[in-house]
Parts: C-alpha cells; sequence; structure tokens
C-alpha cells in the first residue's frame, strides 16, 4: 500500500510530475526512432537516386502546395495486388532526397509512387484540367490554373541551398546553373539539355510538358515532377536478397 | 496581498504585450515590404494587421481604464472568450468538412476551376486544421483554464498572460488556415503550417505552459488534481512534439517555403510519431483532463478509482508514444519498427479502456441522469465512443487488419468516430456546463434544444462512420480482388465510382453533425441573454474561495 503513497511526490511536486512526464513521454520515440539513423539496413543501397533537377522539384513544391498528397500515396506496399496494379514495392532509397516525404495516409486517388512514364504528357495535361473530361467517375478537383499561371523561379537558387542545408547533395556547378537547367528541361529544343543531363543523369528528359511553347508554366513543372516518379532507381541491378537490403 | 490597492491597476505586463505588439506590426510591416513572395507577404501583412489591432485595444483599454486586474477572482473573461472561439471555430471546421464531403459526393458541383484556392487539397488541411487545433485546442485552453483556477484556488498566474495566449493561439489558426488557401503548407499531415506559424506558436504555448504551471505553483491545495496531471501531459508532450517535427530550414527569411531536415524514411516516422501522439496527447490526454473534472462536477459523484487514475495515467502516455509505426505497416519502414509499433498500439487498448471505465462509472449510483440530464447523456456517449475508437484502433494497427483498412475510408470512419464522438462530444458536454457558471445563469436556455443536438449529433456520427467503415471495406476488398483467371478485378477508378452512395451518406451525417453544433450556438446564445437569476451584477466573477 505505501507504494501508491509514494505517488503524492507526483501529486504534489509539479517539478517532479513534469519530469517524469518528459522521461516516460521519451522513452519510445527514442528507442523507435533514433536508430533509424544510424542502423545501416534503413535504407537499401540501390543505383540511380539523384536529386531532383530545378524543374522537378518546383513540381515537387506544387505538388506539397496543393495538397495532392492528402489523396494519393506514394508508397507501394509489397502486398500481390499493389505490386501488380502499381509496380515493384517501393523501396526507403526511393524517398532519400524528400524533404518531406511524400509517403502519404490515404488513396482516394491511386498511388502515384510510380506514374512516371505510365500516361502521356498530354494526358496529365488534360486530366489535370479537367480530371472529369479524361475519367468521368473522378473525383479529383480541377488544376485549370496551373496551365494559365507562369512558374515563379526566382527564389530557385535559395530553395537548392535549402535542400543543400538539409542534406541533399546539390553541388555547386548545380546551383550555378541552376535557372539554366531548368529553362534547359521544359524546352525541347533546347542546347542545354546536355548540360542538365550532364548534371542529372541521362534519364533527365527536356520536353514541352504543357504542350504551350511560350511560357514555362506550373503545369510544366508539375508534370515534369509527374513523369519522373518512380522511374530512378535501376531495378535491374537492385538485389532484394542480399544481405545489406534485408531489414 | 491587499487587494483593495491593485484593483484598479491594469493586468501585469499590458504595457509589455503593447511594445511587442507594435514592435511586430512594424517587423510585419516590414517583412512584408521587402518580401519578393506574394504568400509571405500576404501572411506578413495579417501579422501587422493582428499587432496593430492588438496596440489599439491595448492603448484603448489602457486609457480608458477598462484594462483592470482584479486579484481576488478567478480569470473568467478569457474563458468566456474561449467559450466564444471554441464554437465558432467548431462551425467553422464543420462547415468546410461538410463542403470537401460534398466535392468528394458531387465533384461536378463543388469544384471551381476558376478558383483553385477551393480545391478539395487546400481546403482540408482546413478542415483537420480547424477541427483539431482550432475547435478542440480553443476548448482545451479555455477548460484547462478553468480547471486548473477551480481545483488550485487560484487565480491564472501571469497578469495579461492568458488574454495573450488566447489571442495568440487565434492568431496561429489564421495564420495557417490562410496560409493553406493561399498554399502556404509544409505538406505534412497536421503539422502543414509553416516555419514562421510554427514559431509563433511555440511562443505561444510556452506563455501557454508558463501560466498553467504559474497557477499550479499559486495553488490552495496540497494536491494536483487529476485533470491537470493530463492536462499538463498534454501541453509538455505537444511542445515536445512540435518542436521535432517542425524541425526545418526555411528558403530565406523573407520566403514562406521551408524543407523539413528530415528526409524519406526517417521522416515519416518522425511525422507519424508526431501525428499519432497528436491524436494521444492533443485528442486524448487533454480531452481526458476535459473528462476528469466535469464528469464527476456535472453529475457530483468523486472520480470512480483515484489508483486507476494514477495508473492509466502514466501507462497512457508511456505507451501512445510508441504506437505511431502503426501509420506505417508494410512500407519501406524497417519491419522491426512497425512491429514495435503495433504491439504497443495492442496494449494500448489497456490503459484507454482504464480511462473510459474511470469515466463512465464515475456515474455510479447516478445513472438515472442518463434519462433526465441530455448533457450528462452528451458526456457518457462520448465516453463511449471513446471506448470504441480505442478497441477499434489496436484493431486496426495489426499488420493484417491494416493490410485491408490502409488507405481507405475506414480510417477517415475511425478518425470521426474519435473526433466527433468523443472530442466533439465531451467539448459539448463542457461548454454545456461552462457557460451557465460563466455567464451566472441558472441553467442553459432550452434542454429541449440540448436533446435535439444530441439526438441529430448522434445520427450523424452513426450515418458517417458506418458509411466510412462500407466504403473502406469495401474499396478495400474490391482492390485486392482477382477474377478466376487471376487477373485484377477492378480497375481503381471502379472502387472510387462504387463509393458514391457512401459519400453521399457521410455527406448528410456530417451536415446533421454541423446542424447539431449550430443548434447548440443557437441555445447557448440565448442563456447568455437568459436574464441572470442566481446572482446580482457584483458577483460577475466568483472572488476566490479561501481568504
Amino acid at each position: 500500500m505505501s507504494l501508491w503513497k509514494h505517488h503524492a511526490k507526483f501529486e504534489r511536486h509539479s517539478l517532479w510530475l513534469i519530469i517524469g512526464i518528459l522521461v516516460v513521454v521519451s522513452i519510445g520515440g527514442l528507442v523507435e526512432i533514433a536508430p533509424l539513423f544510424w542502423l545501416q539496413g534503413t535504407i537499401e543501397k540501390v543505383d540511380g537516386m539523384r536529386p531532383y533537377t530545378p524543374l522537378e522539384l518546383e513540381g515537387r513544391d506544387i505538388y506539397a502546395r496543393e495538397g495532392c498528397y492528402l489523396c494519393h500515396s506514394q508508397m507501394i506496399r509489397p502486398l500481390r495486388d499493389e505490386v501488380e496494379r502499381y509496380g515493384h514495392y517501393s523501396l526507403a532509397a526511393e524517398s532519400l532526397y524528400d524533404h518531406p516525404f511524400q509517403w502519404g495516409s490515404k488513396r482516394t486517388g491511386p498511388d502515384l509512387a510510380r506514374v512516371g512514364g505510365k500516361y502521356s504528357d498530354a494526358w496529365h495535361r488534360d486530366h489535370l484540367i479537367d480530371p472529369r473530361a479524361v475519367v468521368p467517375e473522378s473525383v479529383m478537383p480541377p488544376y485549370k490554373f496551373l496551365a494559365e499561371t507562369e512558374l515563379d523561379y526566382r527564389d530557385l537558387v535559395d530553395k537548392m541551398k535549402a535542400q543543400r542545408a538539409v542534406g541533399v547533395p546539390y553541388t555547386v556547378d548545380d546551383l550555378a546553373n541552376a535557372k539554366t537547367d531548368l529553362e534547359a528541361q521544359a524546352d525541347p529544343y533546347s542546347t542545354g539539355a546536355v548540360g542538365l543531363r550532364k548534371r542529372y543523369g541521362a534519364k533527365a528528359v527536356n520536353r514541352d510538358f504543357d504542350g504551350d511553347p511560350d511560357k514555362i508554366t506550373e503545369m510544366d513543372a508539375l508534370v515534369a515532377y509527374l513523369q519522373m516518379l518512380g522511374t530512378l532507381v535501376d531495378f535491374s541491378s537492385y538485389k532484394a536478397q542480399a544481405p545489406e537490403n534485408q531489414r | 496581498m491587499s487587494a483593495s490597492a491593485t484593483v484598479a491597476a491594469p493586468p501585469k505586463g499590458s504595457g509589455a504585450v503593447l511594445v511587442l505588439s507594435v514592435l511586430a506590426a512594424f517587423l510585419a510591416i516590414m517583412a512584408a515590404g521587402l518580401s519578393e513572395d506574394p504568400i509571405f507577404r500576404f501572411q506578413a501583412g495579417l501579422a501587422c494587421l493582428a499587432g496593430v489591432i492588438s496596440a489599439f485595444f491595448l492603448i484603448g483599454g489602457l486609457a480608458g481604464g477598462t484594462l483592470r486586474d482584479a486579484p481576488d477572482r478567478y480569470a473568467d473573461g478569457v474563458i468566456k472568450a474561449g467559450v466564444v472561439a471554441t464554437m465558432f471555430w467548431a462551425a467553422v471546421g464543420l462547415l468546410v468538412g461538410v463542403v470537401i464531403a460534398s466535392q468528394l459526393a458531387w465533384p461536378r458541383i463543388f469544384y471551381f476551376p476558376e478558383a483553385g484556392w477551393l480545391n478539395f487539397g487546400r481546403l482540408r488541411p482546413v478542415h483537420t486544421s480547424g477541427v483539431i487545433f482550432a475547435f478542440g485546442g480553443n476548448a482545451l485552453i479555455a477548460t484547462s483554464f478553468w480547471v486548473v483556477q477551480r481545483t488550485c484556488k487560484a487565480r491564472l498566474a501571469g497578469g495579461i498572460a492568458p488574454w495573450f495566449v488566447f489571442w495568440g493561439y487565434q492568431l496561429f489558426i489564421v495564420l495557417a488556415a490562410t496560409g493553406y488557401l493561399a498554399g502556404a503548407t509544409q505538406g505534412r499531415e497536421y503539422a502543414e503550417p509553416e516555419w514562421y506559424v510554427d514559431i509563433w506558436l511555440t511562443i505561444v504555448w510556452v506563455v501557454y505552459l508558463l501560466v498553467f504551471l504559474g497557477t499550479i505553483w499559486k495553488r490552495r491545495e496540497p494536491h494536483i488534481y487529476v485533470a491537470n496531471w493530463f492536462y499538463l501531459a498534454f501541453i509538455v508532450t505537444i511542445a515536445l512534439l512540435h518542436l521535432v517535427n517542425n524541425a526545418a530550414v526555411p528558403v530565406g527569411l523573407l520566403n514562406h517555403k521551408s524543407y523539413g531536415v528530415f528526409s524519406g524514411v526517417q521522416d515519416a516516422l518522425v511525422q507519424w510519431w508526431y501525428g499519432h501522439n497528436a491524436v494521444g496527447f492533443f485528442l486524448t490526454a487533454g480531452f481526458l483532463g476535459m473528462m476528469y473534472y466535469f464528469v464527476p462536477k456535472r453529475v457530483e459523484r468523486p472520480v470512480y478509482s483515484y489508483r486507476l487514475s494514477i495508473v492509466h495515467f502514466w501507462a497512457l502516455i508511456f505507451i501512445y508514444i510508441w504506437a505511431g509505426p502503426h501509420h506505417l505497416h508494410y512500407t519501406a519502414l524497417p519491419q522491426w519498427a512497425q512491429t514495435l509499433g503495433m504491439t504497443f498500439s495492442i496494449m494500448l487498448w489497456m490503459p484507454s479502456w482504464g480511462g473510459m471505465i474511470n469515466g463512465l462509472m464515475t456515474l455510479s449510483g447516478a445513472w438515472d441522469k442518463l434519462r433526465t440530464d441530455p448533457v450528462v447523456r452528451m458526456m457518457v456517449v462520448s465516453i463511449a465512443f471513446y471506448g470504441m475508437s480505442t478497441f477499434e484502433g489496436p484493431v486496426m494497427s495489426i499488420r493484417a487488419v491494416n493490410a485491408l483498412s490502409h488507405y481507405t475510408d475506414w480510417t477517415i470512419g475511425h478518425v470521426h468516430s474519435g473526433a466527433l464522438g468523443w472530442v466533439g462530444f465531451i467539448s459539448f458536454g463542457a461548454v454545456y456546463c461552462m457557460v451557465p457558471w460563466l455567464w451566472k445563469k441558472p441553467a442553459i436556455y432550452s434542454n429541449k434544444l440540448i436533446e435535439w443536438h444530441f439526438w441529430l449529433a448522434t445520427t450523424g456520427i452513426l450515418l458517417y462512420i458506418a458509411a466510412m467503415w462500407v466504403s473502406g471495406i469495401m474499396e478495400g476488398l474490391m482492390w485486392r480482388e482477382y477474377t478466376p483467371q487471376g487477373f485484377l478485378a477492378y480497375s481503381f477508378i471502379e472502387t472510387v465510382s462504387a463509393k458514391h452512395v457512401e459519400n453521399v451518406i457521410r455527406m448528410v451525417g456530417g451536415a446533421m453533425y454541423l446542424a447539431g453544433a449550430l443548434i447548440m450556438i443557437v441555445n447557448l446564445w440565448r442563456t447568455v441573454r437568459m436574464p441572470g437569476a442566481i446572482e446580482p451584477a457584483v458577483a460577475a466573477a466568483p472572488a476566490l474561495a479561501t481568504a
């Protein structure tokens, strides 16, 4: 019975109560979260991951701004139906440079982790402008304004610097060429695309994503982002059964 | 203390807050002028406006002598304001919920191609933040101010600080919500406000903690009452979660955008450690504090078991913090973390039901009040919903169940049985209790209207969660359905169109819940406007209980 009396200490001294609360609520987080930062197996070893190109980064910011993650997941689970519907299950390595992660928690619409390359640019544009013109039963909001709004990338270099500050390996070269790379990627005839591919790899494509050659719009950026989703990792060289990828 | 000498002085800190308001307004207008970022300019303009309004009213109050401290009375003015804010944000948050439910039910009618800021993706955080942080947060702050004063027999500490907490919190809500509409978001669920809003909330929250603690330090009771343990755990842990989860690097000091310091898998677990404990500490611990004061008070019975309250308090706060990974089953999160999260989520069932039992059994000997007092009925149904959703939660955290339920409407239904049933009803119950006490009225204007509120809202919740069970389990099963030939049976869009009826029922249920809240607002308004019957105007705030 005396054990209960000891509790009086917490009830009579607010400082003890606070210390007690802090200790008790810290344990779980420390045990579960902290190891993820140093356990080697947390992120798989893969080929092909690279930071987002400037245009894709802008597109990703629009994706977050419009709250796409509230209805679309970017996390394919290793379940038979999901792998058949969406493609190879998602790896931790694939969101290595995602600040913030966009795995989502709800599929009001389908998963987008591997939507890149599944549809044409024109399909994405038409679908974003009026989803029900393409998919009559869709409940997705219309994003006509993206095609009309010119992309504001005045703060692009600052964004990439902030990304670098949180750990994304953009090089000095990447920062110096940020704006030309962005403009090159939205122009199918650009000579700057050579530099873009030198910095971001052969898979970085330059196209007129929104079909409007006159200006670089938010639609360009968003479609560029959607079209690269899930396409980076080279799954022919990924060995799921290798010991370093066992988690 | 000599009460008569200090009674005419303005509350401590009024001058300092005035100076800070002017300074903040000045800094904000500078920031708005210097920034190239239209969203940041808009938000800085709002902050400037808030500073100007604050300074204006402080100057008026100080010069006119209307801003007076009354150290020998409970500080009830800020609680009255809190009650008004609670009901205002309830109406806003629920209304936005009904709007976005309508968008999913009738997308051809409720989307406007020319008004992108009214799209689902921008309104949904307005709904979630509006209900959780604006409605729930105001209910928690207002009731915690009431409870801590009464159970400590002490006036709120800090002079003008409680008012700073109140108005600072409203500014946080306005900045967050207008930010979402304009396109400022961190893109993390339930932690959408951008870096400058997060910093502002941190300041407000620290002052809130100090006011709460300062009042406890002044107490004239040897023991800290159990409700205050829960409020304290809520305030302290939310501060911890907020600071860690929102660690970010801004793109510029004059730019609204920031990038979180964590990425990918680590970010996912930090976010759901935050997200699930926003449920555990904001939506559970805080509202349990509410339950531990208002239920015993209303039914005039002591808390059922003192020992159970000790055991379930420590067990609850210890176990909750582990449960986050159940939001990440079958994802790229390492499996050991998923398993730990599931294990603790199942264990969490026990302390949760400990709280439910302690709340329900407090009615021992007073069960007849269920029939006679609709407010008691509302609070009891609230505890029943708490028990229901804290049973459903552990079930859904089992990996095999989660494989079906995750990503579906089932989760949405689960959240709403907790939010509408538990959080909403216990808050409404507390407000129904407090309004006659605060405004010195014998009772609520109309018990009949409370009955209407209760039955409309209860039916609404049942329609809502039943519709979401059906649509969630249906879509989960359709996604994994195979034809005899071994092909996926349904395209994704077929599972979307299959949910139309459930989406409509959900919207109807939500609208009924909103209608109940509007009836309550009318009822409260009529209560406040009733002629005071029990005490003369002199006792506008009761004197402190101890001389």
